[in-house]
């Protein structure tokens, strides 16, 4: 087989659409165009009919029933009903809720957004892996706490968090758990039920389905969990999410959740496969690091910084024909590297030295070859004409020099 | 974001990477930047003693495409000149040669402080006073 370029290796910001969920939300743009809120004929019938058997499709692949699943725009939106949601809807059990510092920014956000609001929120800091600290987690729950909030896998790492652990401490405590499962619905198995959670967020583009549409678990049963709609409307989506439905988005959410629930397995054998080629080789180069628990991660994504070569410039060597992501900020005014790999105590040296890859289900053996190379080789020039790998390689020490900061 | 074409010139094929010899009294050494903001330039200066003629510059930059296109740029227009000479290369004739958008801005203030604290450090060993502080440092 041919190598094809561009390679593309940023699957955790949005993943290609499977064609075979093209196909499925094709003829809902066109001759199945009606309203699934039209109940007097049958074009409102037939999509109706399509998103009832989506939201079946969803359900199943994280063990939910499927009158649990609300259909939003996106994780982002999911993320904001569930966070926000839950504060207004318990508003007279307590305002305090407790995330912590790498979720998402639609997270984080909207945490800052209910401070505004009065609520308190509680920032916990990460362990070197990127884990957090169950300890750490119990001893912040106050007779105040309402919700936990804690991603499932990292989007910028891939770290995986002990959920089963998080939500027996929730339970313990009568606190609602939600998740932001957008990296690992589709990828690893989730489930709703053994995992114990009552809230969870996830969005069709990453698990090669469309853009602009995504879910909200909501739990019905022990505990049954009620959201404050964010918008007011015609009381779609059991009266949490109005808006007409998105139809062709809804069908191929479902078909996306139908595909990963038969090849999930096969396919993360094959991705972690890949990802653990590309990580030991690129490992081969001196002063890499690997960022974030190798164990308890997600099976297509890998993050890692060499030291002494800035993350941008690097990109720089092979963006033509591969496409992945850094964590170094240099394009944006603030200069500030990744937030995620701070929160583990990287330098911002290290921050501003790294790379994610994220693999996906149309990455070839080939394509992983080529970058092992490719990224090899530029590593290696850029090196040659840095002033730090110089005064690395004379043995001066870096932190002893008085920077001119700017 | 894309990248100039003579961005992406200097990157893939820089000019006058290198080192020179830090410790004669004719080579002047400006390390700017720091490894925390992303960016760290060294750039050297070495002036023929009789004509006050930059003969040879060299350097080596830990950035972005745009700070080594910056400093690869700024070893070029160096050579040839006269000291004196290359202290009215101004941050914007980078940027403006090298078409930085303005978030590269800050690549070509680096370039120019580079410049002017390898002329420093120039002027300091060869007994001369250092450069008024306005012209040093932004």
């Amino acid at each position: 087989m041919e190598l094809k370029l561009p390679i593309y290796l940023d699957n955790n910001a949005t993943t290609p659409m499977d064609p075979r969920v093209l196909e499925a939300m094709i003829p809902y743009f066109t001759e199945k165009f009606g309203n699934a809120a039209s109940r007097n004929h049958s074009f409102g019938w037939v999509a109706e009919e399509a998103v009832d058997y989506a939201r079946e499709q969803v359900a199943r692949l994280i063990g939910a029933n499927e009158k649990e699943i609300i259909f939003t725009s996106g994780a982002t939106e999911a993320d904001n009903l569930a966070i926000k949601g839950v504060f207004e809807m318990y508003a007279s059990k307590g305002n305090h809720i407790i995330t912590c510092t790498t979720e998402h920014k639609a997270v984080l956000d909207t945490c800052k957004h209910v401070e505004k609001l009065g609520g308190q929120v509680t920032y916990l800091n990460v362990q070197p892996d990127g884990l957090i600290d169950l300890a750490e987690l119990e001893a912040a729950i106050t007779d105040k706490t309402i919700l936990i909030s804690i991603m499932y896998g990292n989007n910028e790492i891939g770290v995986v968090q002990p959920i089963r652990e998080i939500s027996k401490i929730a339970r313990r405590h009568g606190v609602l758990f939600f998740t932001d499962a957008t990296q690992a619905v589709g990828k690893i198995p989730v489930d709703v039920q053994a995992d114990g959670i009552d809230l969870m967020a996830f969005s069709g583009h990453k698990m090669y389905g469309p853009k602009g549409v995504g879910a909200l678990y909501v739990r019905r049963k022990n505990p049954r969990v009620k959201v404050t709609a964010q918008m007011d409307g015609g009381g779609h989506e059991r009266g949490m999410r109005s808006g007409t439905l998105n139809v062709p988005g809804i069908v191929g959410l479902g078909k996306a959740c139908e595909l990963c629930m038969n090849e999930m397995a096969e396919e993360a054998d094959r991705l972690s496969k890949m990802r653990d080629k590309l990580e030991k080789a690129l490992m081969q180069i001196e002063e890499s690091y690997v960022n974030g628990n190798t164990e308890h991660r997600l099976p297509h994504t890998c993050n890692i910084s060499f030291k002494y070569v800035e993350g941008e410039g690097l990109m720089m060597g092979f963006n033509k024909n591969i496409a992945l992501s850094s964590g170094s900020a240099c394009t944006s005014a603030s200069l500030e590297p990744s937030y995620v790999l701070k929160a583990l105590g990287l330098g911002d040296d290290l921050a501003h030295s790294s790379l994610r890859f994220g693999l996906g289900r149309f990455t070839t053996e080939d394509q992983i070859d080529y970058t092992i190379n490719a990224v090899t080789s530029t590593v290696n020039k850029l090196r040659e004409m840095s002033p730090l790998w110089e005064m690395f390689k004379e043995g001066v020490d870096l932190n002893a020099i008085e920077w001119a900061h700017h | 974001m894309a990248y100039s074409e003579k961005v992406i010139d200097h990157y893939s094929n820089p000019k006058n990477v290198g080192t020179l010899d830090k410790a004669k009294t004719n080579v002047g050494t400006g390390l700017v930047g720091a490894p925390e903001c992303g960016d760290v330039m060294r750039l050297q200066i070495e002036v023929d003693e009789q004509t006050g003629v930059i003969s040879d510059a060299k350097f080596k930059t830990f950035g972005c495409g745009s700070a080594i296109a910056s400093s690869s740029l700024a070893t070029e227009w160096l050579k040839g000149k006269t000291v004196d000479q290359a202290l009215s290369i101004d941050n914007m004739d980078i940027v403006e040669e090298l078409n930085l958008p303005p978030v590269k801005i800050h690549c070509s203030v680096l370039a120019e402080d580079a410049i002017k604290a390898a002329i420093n450090d120039y002027r300091v060993k060869n007994g001369l006073p250092e450069l008024e502080a306005e012209k040093k440092a932004h």
